[in-house]
């Protein structure tokens, strides 16, 4: 049986806010790991800019001002908006 | 120096825009249908979602630059025409993508190798004269910056971890060498476009192509690469006997149903 | 939905109520009760705990299984964007047993564990994920029912009385119905295209209604471990309440479509204001929770493939960062 990767907790800084909210958490072997997997799970609808994954005594930060790579792949991600499918009014409860 | 492939130049600027489209988004297209081939089957959860992530990306490329293929092309075939429609004889993706995941060795090297080389063609595609083109790259080429330093991390971490993921990506990597020299090919249809502004030198990217890849060989404790001779054929529609396979599913649906919307 | 064989004991004894601290216990139930959250940190009864670790990880089980009907799909689907929009969905899928198992190991467990519980057995996951997708319209009827049902029991869990669940849930709950209308659509289109894709569709429907009202779970009657769950708010709503209501708004949307729901006693009762429907075959039911779904064994086999297959992986990364900090330490 093999050991579990560590687990990190995710804090992400929404456009606007103000502080860091914590979103939930990632398994990782190290850090680098840990922020991309936090990208990818926990910004996959745009739904941040910074990201901060910790691990017992370690706090690791992206740097906004180098988010282009990191963020900027969701904009065009319209797939998930609901609103981009044309249900008729008629039908209801979707 | 990369030799001009043997194919016809096209006579017209469509036409030569034409193929050049449909070689940026059957790469994009033929990669992201074996990345999908991951989904539910990756070695950690976190793994998956980075994969299917690829794939999607890459699909959206496909659809983009299929669409201006269409358009150049002025047949009325759009992306779903082109992708679902033509056989292998037809298709224009560089050998490297269409080769078989493997394991998630070969999968890694494959990325790397195919993503710091996108990264580079999208990087100066962003200055093409054609618009369209240059807009798209400029969007792709974050997405693929992105894909270039994931599978770079992870190059690092199978090269430089157990013996046996050091093995694998020895052999992950072995199988990929013969088909790097086609992706910096330029024949006479890039070369023309080249001449207009629009298509990129493939040729100056690889200098720095191969001071990245002995970077992170380096880091990974990986052998200096051993480019045996190169196989190519990609480019003027003879692949390798993988895209037939990769092809048959993908397009069977409307093949099978010609008349139907889905 | 997620609670199939909650009432089997496990191999480990639990601490009987009885033998806990009735203040602690009192206190506890008074908090449920005034619709608060209860967070890790705070004192709960073993019996809470094993509970819920039990049904949180059944449901991040559901959804990791649940990629592999639809990932079945990837790879044929009829249109670029058709394959985009898959490969979003089961991503979602991926990502909603991430914050499942997550949720799931603030209750001292571990994803390991709850990982092998499922490749040996032991752990359940929703039955419907027992039943093949054998044409695209497959997809269709999975996002438009399955996922349909699925949000039904999902909306209510964002009260749920624990934190980490019930913050899930908000999270599963926004993404959810961005595939339930990808999944209608799909229908939409095939119900009004050729003939053939209109029986494509009509057939799905025939396969997949009947296991997804099973999704809810046996009937009341026969679920005697629920009173407890509702008392403790991780069962918000009885799976009778909600197989009803999953009935009455399903089959307006087969009308749209112009398919037939495959159920003849299926009728509108005026006096109740919901409809009658026939009997679930609850043989067949219990024979998938047994395990013995058409494919319960090509399920397994697959996650236990990519688990096993991928050791080396995961080894891998942790040998290089035990070696990168001894690096750093020498």
């Amino acid at each position: 049986m093999s050991r579990d990767w560590p687990l990190w907790e995710v804090f992400i800084r929404s456009k606007g806010g103000l502080s860091h909210k914590h979103v939930g958490s990632v398994h990782a072997p190290d850090s680098e790991l840990a922020l991309r997997h936090a990208r990818d799970v926990y910004t996959r609808r745009q739904e941040g800019i910074s990201l901060w994954v910790v691990r017992s005594s370690d706090i690791v930060a992206s740097d906004p001002a180098q988010d282009g790579p990191m963020f900027e792949p969701a904009e065009s991600k319209v797939y998930r908006h609901p609103t981009f499918y044309e249900i008729p009014d008629v039908v209801t409860h979707i | 120096m990369t030799p001009a492939l043997s194919s016809t130049a096209p006579a017209t600027r469509d036409e030569a825009l034409f193929e050049y489209a449909l070689r940026l988004g059957d790469d994009s297209l033929i990669l992201g249908q074996r990345l999908g081939e991951w989904c539910g089957h990756a070695p950690a959860l976190e793994v998956d979602l980075s994969l299917t992530n690829f794939a999607l990306d890459l699909v959206g490329q496909a659809i983009l630059f299929l669409d201006i293929a269409g358009t150049a092309e002025g047949k009325g075939r759009d992306a779903d025409r082109l992708a679902f429609h033509r056989d292998v004889l037809a298709f224009r993706n560089c050998l490297l993508v269409e080769q078989p995941n493997g394991d998630f060795a070969r999968t890694m090297a494959r990325q790397f190798l195919f993503s710091n080389m996108q990264v580079a063609l999208f990087d100066a595609l962003t200055h093409s004269t054609e618009p369209r083109l240059a807009e798209i790259a400029a969007k792709a080429v974050k997405e693929v910056r992105y894909h270039a330093e994931l599978s770079a991390g992870w190059v690092i971490r199978l090269g430089d971890g157990t013996d046996e993921s050091h093995s694998r990506m020895v052999d992950g990597f072995d199988w990929c060498w013969r088909f790097v020299e086609e992706m910096f090919d330029m024949d006479e249809t890039e070369l023309t476009l080249m001449r207009d502004g629009i298509a990129v030198d493939r040729a100056t990217l690889r200098a720095g192509f191969d001071a990245r890849v002995e970077e992170v060989l380096r880091q990974a404790t990986l052998p200096v690469p051993a480019y045996p001779r190169a196989v190519r054929g990609g480019r003027r529609g003879h692949h390798s006997e993988h895209l037939g396979h990769l092809l048959a599913p993908m397009q069977y649906l409307p093949r099978t149903y010609p008349d139907a919307v889905w | 939905m997620y609670t199939t064989e909650l009432g089997k004991t496990d191999a480990k004894a639990a601490t009987p109520i009885s033998a806990e601290d009735p203040a602690l216990i009192a206190a506890f139930e008074a908090r449920v009760a005034a619709d608060e959250f209860i967070e890790p940190k705070d004192w709960m009864p073993e019996a809470y705990r094993r509970t819920l670790v039990r049904q949180i990880s059944q449901h991040a089980h559901s959804e990791i299984v649940g990629m592999l009907p639809e990932g079945n799909w990837i790879s044929r689907a009829p249109s670029l964007r058709r394959k985009a929009v898959l490969l979003a969905k089961v991503q979602d899928e991926a990502g909603h047993g991430l914050y499942l198992y997550c949720a799931a190991e603030t209750l001292g467990t571990s994803r390991d564990q709850m990982i092998e519980a499922l490749h040996a057995g032991k752990a359940k996951y929703s039955t419907i994920f027992n039943y093949p997708t054998l044409t695209w319209a497959d997809i269709g009827a999975i996002g438009w029912l399955v996922d349909g049902a699925a949000i039904m029991n999902q909306v209510p869990l964002q009260r749920t009385s624990y934190g980490p669940y019930a913050r899930a849930m908000v999270k599963v709950c926004k993404e959810e119905s961005f595939h339930q209308r990808q999944g209608y659509e799909i229908m939409i289109a095939m119900a009004n295209g050729t003939p053939e894709q209109r029986a494509m569709a009509q057939d799905a429907l025939n396969r997949w209604w009947w296991p997804s009202l099973m999704m809810f779970g046996p009937p009341d009657e026969n679920s005697p471990n629920s009173a407890q769950s509702f008392r403790w708010r991780i069962k918000r709503d009885s799976n009778d309440e909600l197989r009803q209501k999953f009935v009455d708004i399903s089959v307006p949307q087969a009308e749209f479509l112009g398919l037939t729901v495959p159920d003849p006693d299926l009728v509108w009762n005026e006096a109740r204001g919901a409809y009658d429907f026939g009997a679930v075959d609850w043989e067949e039911f219990y024979a998938v929770v047994r395990g013995e779904g058409p494919v319960a064994k090509e399920r397994m086999k697959a996650r236990r493939a990519a688990w096993d297959e991928g050791a080396w992986v995961r080894e891998a990364a942790d040998a290089h960062e035990a070696k990168r900090v001894a690096r750093l330490a020498a």
